[in-house]
């Protein structure tokens, strides 16, 4: 029975709903800008994790290393282009 | 009547009225030809509803080929213009248009499509493949570049050629000060062309990750296939900030948002950002299949293994990082700091580093090597020195405080012309030359091939090095004339006559396309160059299959090795062959994307509405159809086998 009972996804089921009510508390409760950007950008992005992780599969295929590697490549790069176009557009600007 | 007026031309001159004469007369020219002959059958399911990776590949040659003339007439009325001071031939709007057409016809329905066609008949067969891991996408792609490339040619004769630059700059490219539909046209041309590339750049990386025959590791990949590895990931990567940046630019035209116009929020120099963010990768996209295709002839034509294939492998994975980090050397003026500016131009230094890690490794593979000269690795030997002179003045216009100087100016315009043409061009020229043997059976003249050559690059250095010059003087680039006080005359008439050389150039390869077809003899064999890599291992013309056996690699250069230290490539027996069918499913899907972009670019809201639901009609066709490809028996590979020179 413990074997074909999907642990792993009914806790990731339960955990994503938890950081769902996180990132709706921001809309409900009194808190400064910076705060509630900064809970919605990291519940986001451990959101999207447990999403491809438990939901999507990844890394329970043999493939897993591609696919960790093209999805750490896709975060650099915008993480790399974002912060770029701060930078040009709106920090630097004269 | 009113409801006609749109479709006008803004700026009408006789020469358009002439081409739109000629544009019909050749419709016409074409419907009674291919009925005179009974060809459409044969058009239809040999060619328009094929997703075989070879056919897909020539289809892709042969639109490059046309709009390189289209582009070539383009450029050849731009120097005509210039090449007298005070000149009159093209006014200021048809001068604005041409130089903008000719720069997106260029780069986006000329060069990308040559890639694509090598790419589609090279790869699967270096790869030891029977095709692409998704054949009838593969066919979406193409129709869709197609469809995207007809509707952005139409523009000049119905509403109007877009006329903003290639770059099409906002604010000028938005409504207040291009009025016509032409940038609508670039808008949903780009985007239609666009999504057919990024099928392309998914469909490829799947190939080359999964499909490679038993054996070869990513390490022992040829060098084209591991360009096309890592150009079809900047594609991945790349295209969709251009379809983004293109979908905000549309909805500013249509529908009256807010992105990128100067008032309301909206921030006008977004779009130059975003526009370079996928431009610059957008370079290396077009560099890199090149350098495949160097790295293959340099090889072969030495008669040497590549030397440093790792340090190869590892500058093009670099590269493929690097090339995301240096965009903002498009715009130094812009406005931004010097921060900022110092950072991109220590990326874009950084950049130069791998790119001459290959040129050493070419020249060391070149070094003992027993070197023949055949036109392919005349292209290649030519194209070193020529692209040198564009990468050093790369590197001068790299650094942000000089560039203050060189930005915007013929410098910049003669830079990337000496990158492009030897970089891209001779790179394509020396493919096709190299290939062509595999895809048609006949070999093209190696005296009118060398010719070309020659001229090609005689015209390469006398139309773009006036303009570092003239540049240097002040001359700015996409201003369409100057005064005779100014001193340009004697650069640009030199330049015009380097313009009309490589004009010629191109007609000697097209005669000898047709000398070649007539004259060539076709008992060539299946490797008439003694070349190294898999596709060579098969028969020339290659049959449906490629492969009656898949071929088991090795080592890194399977068939040089088949050849001289007796490795067996082909083990198995003969067995059945999975196939996939044709479909016509992309061509009618890619026809009712032209009709929907038409109806975009002239706010037809019904001709949208129904060519969107026949779209969607399409996607849901395939959702529901069940086609699980077909067998060809073993007798008749047997049967082709030997009709084609024995099974090997």
């Amino acid at each position: 029975m413990r074997e074909l009972f999907p642990m792993k996804q009914v806790m990731g089921f339960v955990f994503s709903l938890l950081l769902t009510v996180i990132a709706l508390a921001v809309y409900f409760l009194d808190m400064s800008f910076a705060t509630g950007i900064t809970i919605l950008l990291v519940t986001a992005f451990i959101q999207a994790t447990v999403q491809l992780v438990v939901f999507m599969h990844a890394g329970e295929t043999e493939d897993k290393a591609s696919i960790y590697s093209n999805a750490f490549f896709g975060i650099l790069l915008a993480v790399i282009i974002v912060l770029g176009t701060l930078l040009t557009m709106i920090w630097d600007m004269g | 009547m009113e409801f006609f007026q749109r479709f006008a031309i803004p700026h009408p001159s006789p020469a358009i009225y002439a081409s739109m004469v000629a544009i019909v007369l050749t419709m016409i020219a074409i419907v009674v030809g291919v009925t005179y002959f009974k060809k459409w059958g044969y058009l239809w399911r040999e060619w328009l509803t094929t997703v075989d990776h070879k056919r897909i590949g020539i289809m892709y040659l042969i639109s490059a080929l046309l709009m390189l003339f289209r582009g070539g007439a383009d450029a050849i009325m731009m120097r005509a213009q210039l090449a007298a001071p005070e000149n009159t031939l093209l006014d200021a709007q048809h001068y604005n248009e041409i130089f903008t057409t000719h720069g997106v016809v260029m780069i986006i329905f000329m060069a990308m499509p040559f890639i694509m066609a090598l790419m589609n008949f090279v790869v699967p067969l270096q790869i030891g493949a029977r095709d692409v891991a998704f054949p009838r996408l593969n066919a979406l792609s193409f129709w869709l570049f197609f469809m995207g490339a007809m509707l952005f040619n139409i523009s000049f004769v119905v509403g109007g050629s877009p006329d903003a630059g290639w770059t099409s700059y906002f604010p000028l490219a938005g409504n207040e000060f291009s009025t016509s539909v032409g940038t609508n046209y670039y808008m949903i041309a780009i985007q239609i062309a666009g999504i057919g590339t990024l099928i392309t750049g998914i469909n490829f990386l799947v190939t080359i990750l999964k499909m490679r025959a038993p054996g070869m590791t990513l390490m022992r990949m040829p060098m084209f296939t591991w360009s096309a590895l890592i150009t079809n990931l900047i594609i991945v990567f790349a295209f969709p900030v251009l379809t983004i940046a293109l979908l905000m630019g549309t909805m500013d035209r249509l529908f009256g948002t807010h992105f990128f116009t100067l008032d309301n929020g909206g921030m006008d120099m977004l779009w130059a950002n975003l526009f370079w963010i996928w431009g610059h990768p957008e370079v290396y996209i077009l560099i890199l299949p090149a350098f495949g295709v160097y790295s293959e002839v340099i090889s072969t034509f030495s008669r040497r293994n590549l030397y440093g294939y790792t340090s190869m492998v590892a500058s093009m994975v670099v590269i493929s990082l690097l090339s995301f980090t240096v965009w903002v050397h498009h715009f130094f003026t812009m406005g931004q700091g010097a921060l900022t500016n110092s950072i991109f131009s220590i990326t874009t230094m950084a950049i130069a580093v791998p790119t001459g890690v290959k040129i050493f490794n070419w020249l060391l593979t070149m070094w003992r090597g027993k070197i023949v000269v055949t036109t392919p690795m005349l292209y290649s030997l030519l194209f070193i020195p020529l692209f040198t002179i564009g990468g050093v003045t790369g590197v001068m216009l790299g650094m942000s405080a000089a560039d203050y100087q060189y930005h915007n100016t013929m410098f910049l315009v003669a830079h990337f012309h000496m990158v492009i043409i030897p970089g891209v061009v001779f790179a394509m020229l020396a493919g096709l030359t190299y290939w062509w043997p595999k895809m048609f059976g006949f070999m093209l003249n190696e005296k009118l091939g060398k010719a070309a050559a020659w001229v090609i690059a005689a015209g390469t250095l006398l139309a773009f090095m006036p303009m570092f010059f003239t540049g240097l003087d002040g001359q700015a680039r996409r201003m369409y004339t100057y005064s005779e006080t100014a001193g340009y005359t004697t650069g640009n008439m030199i330049s015009f006559v380097g313009a009309a050389i490589l004009a010629i150039g191109f007609v000697i390869i097209v005669y000898n396309i047709y000398y070649s077809f007539r004259y060539a003899p076709r008992n060539i064999g299946s490797d008439p160059w003694d070349a190294r890599s898999l596709e060579w291992a098969t028969h020339s013309p290659v049959p449906d299959y490629n492969f009656a056996v898949t071929p088991q690699v090795e080592s890194r250069e399977a068939f040089w090795d088949a050849k001289k230290k007796g490795h067996v490539l082909f083990k198995e027996e003969l067995k059945k062959i999975h196939m996939p069918n044709s479909s016509g499913v992309p061509f009618i899907m890619s026809a009712l994307f032209f009709v929907f972009g038409f109806g975009f670019i002239f706010s037809i809201w019904p001709l949208v509405i129904i060519s969107g639901i026949g779209i969607f009609a399409c996607m849901a066709h395939r959702s529901f159809e069940k086609d699980d490809g077909f067998y060809i028996p073993v007798e008749e590979v047997k049967e082709t086998e030997e009709k084609l020179g024995g099974a090997k």
